[in-house]
């Protein structure tokens, strides 16, 4: 119960600043709740938005991924972001700040409605940006439910830890607005930045150090490929480079873009996004590998047994054995059995908050979506003229309680792996919209038809792969089945963790369609008026 | 972005996709480290410099100058609007 009584004072900490936030900031008006007054330092912005960017996946499930698929976990999702993200910053992030700037925007939609000059159809994107974003904040409740649970031994029941993060997340996002999320996640991502370190040291002397570890993983054909990438094709690898284009599109860090006080406050993002993912993402990783040597650790000890029996390939174990075996072997929580295992109760408990402080992530998309809401649709349809922009505020904290208490209530009574599997289309989804913004802020040429086109095509191929791998149920691990071949050639194949077209994963084709759909329609639709494109490509420099 | 600049981001692009590594688990760098996880991490360490060397050279200062000329002109704006009432 100790562990579990130090993230409760995690919590209460969390609380305090974020309600401190909103007294020491007044904030009625909607850059002032919504963008901090645009006006967050250097620090907080580095931090609050690496934070904003790692959920739960980056401490649980990189580990988790890594315990059954080996090193290539870092490769896939960690280092290919290390180079993407800092740079779409760079070039986006920054242009889109001095957009907000100088034209006052306050989410993306805003600004594609005006470079675009449409109405509804800024609707359509908003109404899929928002479509995607809300499983992220059903997973973080979820998470928090589950880690409450598990750092507790049991004591507190899943659907107290959810709703105890729920309310705490609301409550701060509530009061605090971005100021006090953007100082939460500063301090969440302190706190878990510190956490890679010192579970890798922790563990490392409690089993006696790596080398003997590794040399353990290196003996045996089933554990040595853990330390090769053998498990994944190249095409498979090279298709996640792709999927870190998504993260600029997030709508929550597009709109973060736009709280920092100067343009400058993004260089030292820019340099240290890459040594800040290699902190956490590293020990997560390793200690993931790692956890396939811990056969004295019970909960490790029953998922290697249900792999073994599933590696077999017993033609005796049905479908539904095969998925109980699956799950049995799935490994997300495999650093909290370690912690469990190897740390003091009062290590584990502070530890425990730090992974807390990852699965509470979803307080920057429920934010997001409040903002989005209250600009793209209560504002753009008249609400703020009509009742006024303190009334659009408290409209935006309205609809934080109405998020909050949604995604409660469904992670209630949902199967978490619904959820995982949308976050996955999710990532998908919003690397196919990729082509927006650079079309938006690069190219004259770019129309709203263009836009409308890339965003049906984001929208059906998300349904269809949705329907897809809903109607063909995956095969065992290892195995694919092909659905269509054209000349010899697979062309979509059913893999077990997913879809494959032509041996990639659907977010190469799908973005590089949206990006030819973009071209194609705007080069046959009529362009914005030379006044609206002069805004954003002025032909003479200002100095 | 000058153009060697450019073509550093595509080539580190490129050895993301290290396949000369795909296979092997040693040597272990350290005693610990498989090679291929090793790489990725000096690959990471790499891309932190690079980023350096963008924001020295490629910063895009007549971004920062316009927006920032804008802002301090609303700023104006506003402050005398105020004198006036």
């Amino acid at each position: 119960m100790i562990p579990a009584l130090v993230v409760f004072a995690y919590l209460g900490v969390v609380l305090y600043i974020g309600i401190f936030a909103f007294r020491r900031y007044e904030q009625r008006d909607a850059e002032g709740y919504f963008l901090a007054g645009r006006s967050l330092g250097p620090a907080v912005f580095l931090l609050s938005l690496f934070g904003t960017n790692m959920t739960a996946f980056t401490i649980l499930g990189s580990a988790g991924h890594a315990f059954g698929n080996g090193i290539v976990t870092y490769g896939l999702m960690a280092s290919s972001s290390a180079l993407i993200i800092p740079v779409t910053l760079l070039l986006i992030g920054t242009r889109m700040w001095a957009l907000g700037q100088r034209h006052g925007f306050i989410t993306p939609v805003q600004m594609f409605r005006d470079r675009w000059e449409c109405g509804h159809i800024g609707t359509v994107i908003f109404a899929l940006q928002a479509v995607l974003l809300v499983p992220y904040i059903i997973i973080a409740v979820m998470g928090g439910g589950a880690t409450l649970e598990a750092v507790s031994g049991g004591a507190v029941p899943y659907w107290f830890g959810g709703a105890v993060v729920a309310i705490v997340v609301m409550s701060y996002v509530l009061f605090g607005g971005m100021r006090g999320t953007a100082w939460v996640n500063a301090f969440q991502t302190v706190l878990f930045l510190s956490f890679g370190a010192a579970v890798l040291i922790l563990i490392g002397s409690s089993i006696g150090g790596y080398p003997q570890a590794i040399e353990s993983l290196l003996g045996t054909d089933a554990t040595s490929s853990l330390l090769t990438r053998q498990r994944v094709s190249p095409r498979y690898f090279f298709s996640y480079t792709f999927i870190p284009l998504s993260t600029i599109v997030f709508p929550h860090i597009m709109i973060f873009c736009l709280t920092a006080r100067r343009m400058r406050q993004f260089k030292k993002t820019v340099i240290f996004y890459p040594i800040c993912i290699l902190a956490i993402w590293l020990p997560c990783v390793f200690l993931g590998v790692v956890a396939n040597t811990m056969h004295d650790v019970p909960g490790i000890a029953a998922k290697l047994d249900a792999r073994a029996l599933l590696a077999t390939g017993d033609p005796s174990i049905t479908a539904a054995q095969a998925s109980a075996l699956q799950q049995a072997a799935a490994g997300d929580d495999v650093i909290i059995l370690m912690l469990e295992h190897y740390a003091p109760v009062w290590v584990a408990g502070i530890l425990g908050a730090g992974i807390m402080a990852a699965v509470m992530a979803s307080d920057s998309q429920i934010l997001a979506l409040s903002t989005m809401f209250t600009q793209d649709v209560f504002a753009h349809y008249g609400g703020k003229t009509r009742f006024g922009e303190r009334a659009q505020v408290q409209t935006g904290r309205l609809f934080v309680v109405f998020i909050a208490t949604v995604a409660y209530l469904i992670a209630l009574r949902a199967p978490p792996g619904i959820f995982n599997l949308a976050v996955q289309y999710a990532f998908s989804g919003y690397s196919a919209l990729f082509p927006l913004l650079i079309g938006a802020l690069f190219w004259k040429g770019s129309t709203k038809w263009g836009a409308l086109a890339v965003t049906l095509w984001t929208a059906a191929s998300i349904t269809a792969i949705a329907v897809f791998q809903a109607v063909l149920s995956p095969p065992l691990p290892g195995q694919a089945v092909p659905y269509w071949t054209v000349g010899g050639v697979d062309v979509i194949t059913r893999t077990a963790g997913g879809t494959d077209v032509l041996g990639f994963l659907p977010v190469v084709p799908m973005t590089i369609i949206s990006a030819l759909l973009l071209v194609v329609v705007s080069l046959v639709t009529p362009k914005p008026r030379t006044a609206t494109l002069e805004k954003y490509f002025p032909t003479q420099s200002a100095s | 972005m000058r153009w060697w600049l450019a073509l550093t981001v595509v080539a580190l692009y490129g050895l993301h996709q290290d396949v000369w590594f795909w296979n092997s688990a040693e040597p272990l760098v350290l005693g610990f480290l498989p090679i291929g996880l090793f790489y990725h991490l000096l690959y990471t360490v790499v891309v932190a410099g690079l980023m350096a060397l963008l924001v020295r050279y490629a910063w895009p200062n007549r971004l920062e100058r316009e927006a920032e000329t804008a802002v301090s002109r609303l700023a104006d704006t506003k402050s005398s609007s105020r004198e006036v009432r």
